[in-house]
């Protein structure tokens, strides 16, 4: 061990020099970044304030549906896509904590092992901590700090408790919602919720019994859905293109609506 | 919600070519239960790949549990690969079969603690509880 102990006086880097590492794409200083602001400690301000500059250009994907529906298969599959085209990919997992403890298993990340040593991958865990609507409290600010450390896309994967998820709509420009065949019918469909903000829904395990039935009662409700199997990678090919025609007909109204 | 809510994070995993999890997932349970943030990674990580998450999630500690008889070259590589980084703060504790002879030699490699088989979930949640913030 080193003469000082480096346990009791952890890495404490002033901000502005945390900015600057963290605007170098630095993985320690984007991961002290997003621990300092989950902590909602005094730093947020300083912090939020030093990476919104440089933060709204990356296009933020929300990946929501429920529990086992395949939403981190999904999103294995979308990052090797943008890797083929030359993207950093940025990955916020989102997993609920205990309400009575307040700690987590956060796994989301073992469907993604493959880009571990990823150098243009950064894939983050979150709690929820105690935060409702299917993301945690930290989540938004994370975004701005891998916005800013020059990632081209950001995929935020919410906890997938199914309809009271409406805050990934108010977070990302694209929300792809997950389902697998054989958890209800097209009454569910209908009820409010998460149906309602997304844009795409991904029908997945499409070699599972009853997925063509699903695909075609959600027709009715929702314009894009797509059949896949993330296991395999069939079917990422069209949902990549239809979140890039969806990303494209908001930069067609945005002149327009700004 | 404040400083002195958040929890402790630590990177729960196998390391090397056993299966054998189910050690690590009681662990990996009493720990959430004990109010802490624990990042699964799994079966059959490298080093390198232990090393990066631990960057990556910003942890505190990375507990690893080996049975397959490498731990005299996979820890050490561990915290070979944490000095590398900068990240020599990020503790390291394991459990797993590791025979009594190799303990002390681990030790002074710079692992935290080594709980053997039989050891108590509330000795290994206390040490992970105890770790400096």
């Amino acid at each position: 061990m080193s003469g000082s102990n480096p346990l009791t006086v952890p890495e404490c880097p002033t901000i502005p020099s945390l900015l600057k590492e963290v605007r170098t794409g630095n993985m320690r200083a984007i991961s002290r970044a997003i621990s300092l602001l989950e902590t909602n400690g005094p730093e947020r301000k300083a912090l939020l304030e030093g990476v919104e500059p440089f933060s709204g250009h990356a296009p933020i994907i929300g990946i929501t549906g429920y529990p086992g529906a395949g939403k981190s298969t999904v999103i294995d599959q979308l990052i090797t896509a943008y890797r083929s085209q030359g993207k950093k990919v940025g990955v916020l997992a989102v997993d609920i904590s205990s309400s009575l403890t307040g700690g987590a298993i956060l796994g989301d990340r073992i469907r993604m092992q493959h880009h571990s040593l990823d150098e243009r991958v950064y894939i983050r865990s979150m709690g929820t901590r105690g935060h409702r609507g299917g993301l945690s409290m930290a989540t938004r600010d994370a975004i701005h700090v891998l916005d800013a450390a020059g990632y081209d896309v950001v995929l935020v994967e919410t906890i997938g408790m199914g309809q009271e998820e409406g805050e990934i709509a108010r977070i990302a420009q694209t929300v792809v919602d997950v389902v697998a065949p054989g958890l209800g019918d097209d009454v569910q469909a209908m009820k409010a919720g998460i149906l309602e903000v997304a844009h795409i829904v991904v029908v997945n395990k499409a070699d599972h019994a009853g997925a063509h039935e699903t695909l075609q009662s959600l027709r009715e409700w929702v314009p894009e859905v797509l059949l896949a199997t993330a296991t395999t990678g069939e079917g990422i090919p069209s949902l990549v293109e239809a979140i890039t025609r969806h990303q494209q007909s908001l930069e067609v109204e945005a002149p327009i609506s700004g | 919600m404040t400083t002195a809510t958040t929890p402790i994070r630590v990177l729960i995993g196998k390391v090397g070519l056993d299966g054998h999890d189910r050690g690590v997932k009681l662990v990996a349970r009493a720990l959430r239960d004990s109010g802490v943030e624990v990042i699964y990674t799994g079966l059959h990580q490298t080093p390198e790949q232990v090393v990066n998450i631990a960057i990556q999630e910003d942890v505190n500690a990375i507990g690893l549990s080996i049975h397959s008889g490498a731990h005299t070259s996979l820890f050490p590589r561990v915290l070979e690969l944490l000095k590398t980084h900068h990240a020599e703060d990020i503790a390291v504790f394991g459990g797993g079969i590791i025979p009594s002879d190799d303990v002390g030699p681990l030790m002074e490699t710079g692992v935290r603690a080594l709980f053997p088989p039989g050891t108590s979930m509330s000795r290994i949640v206390e040490f992970v509880k105890g770790l400096p913030r």
